[in-house]
This record gives structure tokens, sequence and C-alpha cells, in this order.
């Protein structure tokens, strides 16, 4: 792995803006030393990876939730509603 | 006349979720309120007194789902709206109960670090602040068995356990799919306090996803 400028940002500097990166939220010089930090640093890019990954996993819709105390009464609902509707 | 019974559509497929709404399918409404009511109870309870009020939010926000499938128009996601309903007639009952919500005073804690220090090097290295321990990378695990179940629901387990701003925060924009500008209209934060709320939670969750990866 190439070792980097002394100059450049750290991994320690880089974790603490990968929400602002994400966001849109950097300005572009930030933004352009962030992305050049990702060039040659694998460790960076999986921490990003992993931030990516633990976004679409908060965001998926799991079915196998135990039922929930509500359904009953709530599907009691719906079959009403749908009775409207016929 | 018979007809096959269309096979349940994912949660993701939004066009088929709503169509089968509106055709009355129950399997399809039942697989709804399962996966987005624990969320949803959460969530109410951030804005009123008990548990019970909390409940009634969560149904009556079930049932104008209902009565509002016709009208829905799919300018935003399902959830995304859902959550919407939720979060409207939570605050309308916390203000009607007295509860007064401190959003707008969420704490935004110190700054220690997302990343616990004793990952990077030290001063002393030739590299200092550089990945003394290095993240797990993703592909120890094969891509399905990531998406099909444990860790997401470690994920789901860490974000129970977040402190209440970066929980409201985190549930806002990443179950519920809203923009920023939404979350912070909704909870009175500014653009940076919402941001370092995400942050801060988001880190957490991914904290998660590594032990999680360590671990297989």
């Amino acid at each position: 792995m190439a070792m980097p400028e002394k100059t450049d940002l750290t991994c320690r500097e880089l974790v603490e803006l990968v929400t602002d990166y994400l966001e849109g939220a950097l300005d572009p010089e930030d933004r352009l030393n962030f992305e050049r930090h990702l060039v040659w640093c694998s460790w960076c890019r999986d921490y990003l990876e992993h931030m990516r990954t633990t976004i679409e996993l908060t965001g998926r819709p799991d079915v196998s939730e135990p039922p929930s105390p509500l359904r009953e009464q709530l599907l009691e609902a719906f079959r009403d509603w749908r009775r409207t509707r016929e | 006349m018979a007809r096959a019974a269309p096979r349940t559509p994912r949660l993701t497929d939004d066009a088929a979720v709503v169509a089968a709404l509106r055709r009355g399918e129950e399997a399809v409404f039942a697989d709804l309120v399962n996966a987005y009511s624990p969320s949803l109870l959460r969530l109410a309870q951030d804005f009123v007194r008990s548990r019970a009020v909390a409940e009634e939010v969560v149904q009556e926000t079930w049932l104008a789902v209902l009565s509002g499938i016709d009208r829905f128009e799919g300018r935003s996601s399902l959830k995304t709206w859902l959550f919407r309903i939720l979060v409207n007639k939570a605050k309308t009952r916390g203000v009607r109960e007295a509860r007064t919500v401190p959003f707008s005073s969420f704490e935004v804690e110190g700054d220690e670090p997302v990343v616990p220090e004793e990952r990077f090097r030290g001063a002393d290295d030739q590299w200092p602040g550089h990945w003394a321990t290095p993240p797990v990378p993703l592909d120890t695990v094969p891509e399905t068995r990531l998406l099909a179940g444990e860790a997401r629901e470690r994920i789901a387990r860490a974000l129970e356990t977040l402190p209440e701003s970066q929980r409201v925060v985190v549930t806002l924009r990443d179950v519920a799919g809203w923009e920023s500008e939404e979350v912070c209209e909704a909870l009175g934060l500014s653009e940076g306090n919402q941001r370092v709320l995400l942050h801060r939670g988001r880190a957490k969750l991914r904290a998660a996803l590594e032990q999680y990866l360590e671990e297989h």
C-alpha cells in the first residue's frame, strides 16, 4: 500500500467526516482530501463500506419480527375496512 | 371467477404493496404491521407519555394508512409516508397531553471520537492517526448471508440502545427514509445538530455490524 503524504487527512480524521461526506456537507476541498485518502487507503474504504451497509441494513424491513401485540386488532380493523370497500 | 392468489410482494416494492393493499390483501397488511409496528411504537413513545397512548397512536396510524391508501400517490415511499402519519399523530397527542418533548434541546454530546482512539496509531508512530486495528473487511461474510438476517438484527438491537435523540434521528433518516430537512423541521433541530446525532448514532450501529463480522 502506498503510504500517504504526511499532510494528508489521517484515518482518525476521516472516520469523523464520513457522515458529512455521505450527506454532501463537505466543502469541495475537504471532499477532495477525503476522496484522495480513499484512493490509497483500503482500510478507510472498508470503513465507508461498513457505513453504507449499515445504513442499508437499518432500513431493511423485517417481516420476521415477532407478531406485534396490536396485530390481531389491526387485522380485524383491516377486515372491517375491506368490507366497506366491497 | 377464480384467480390465482398473487404472490405476496416484497415490502420494498412499493407499487406492488400499495396495489395489494387496495385489493384488500390481508397478508400484505399483516407483513407491514409486523415489520414496522415495533419501530413505530418505539418512536411514538418518544413523543407521548405512556405506552398505552403510544399504542393508540400506532393503531390510529395504521387506520389512517388504510383510509388514505387510495389517495397515496407515491411521491414519497410508503414507509416515509407511514412514519410521517405517525409523527404527526404522536406530536398532536404529545401536545394535548402537555408532554413537552425536549427535541429542541436535544443534547449533542461532547466530541469523543466515534472510533476508539486505541484503534489508531499513536503520535510517535511513523503514521500517526492511521489505523492500527483496521476495520474487518466486509467480504469475510458472503453478501447473501449478510443481507439475510443476523447482521440486520444486530443493527436493529443496537438501534434500540442508542440515546433517545440519536435513536429518533437515525430511525427517521435510515428506517423511515426521511430527508434531513424534514427531520430537522419535525424535531426542531439545526442541520448541524441533526448531522452530529446521525453521525454518532450510525457509528454505533456500524460498530455492531463490525462485531458481527468479527464473530463470523
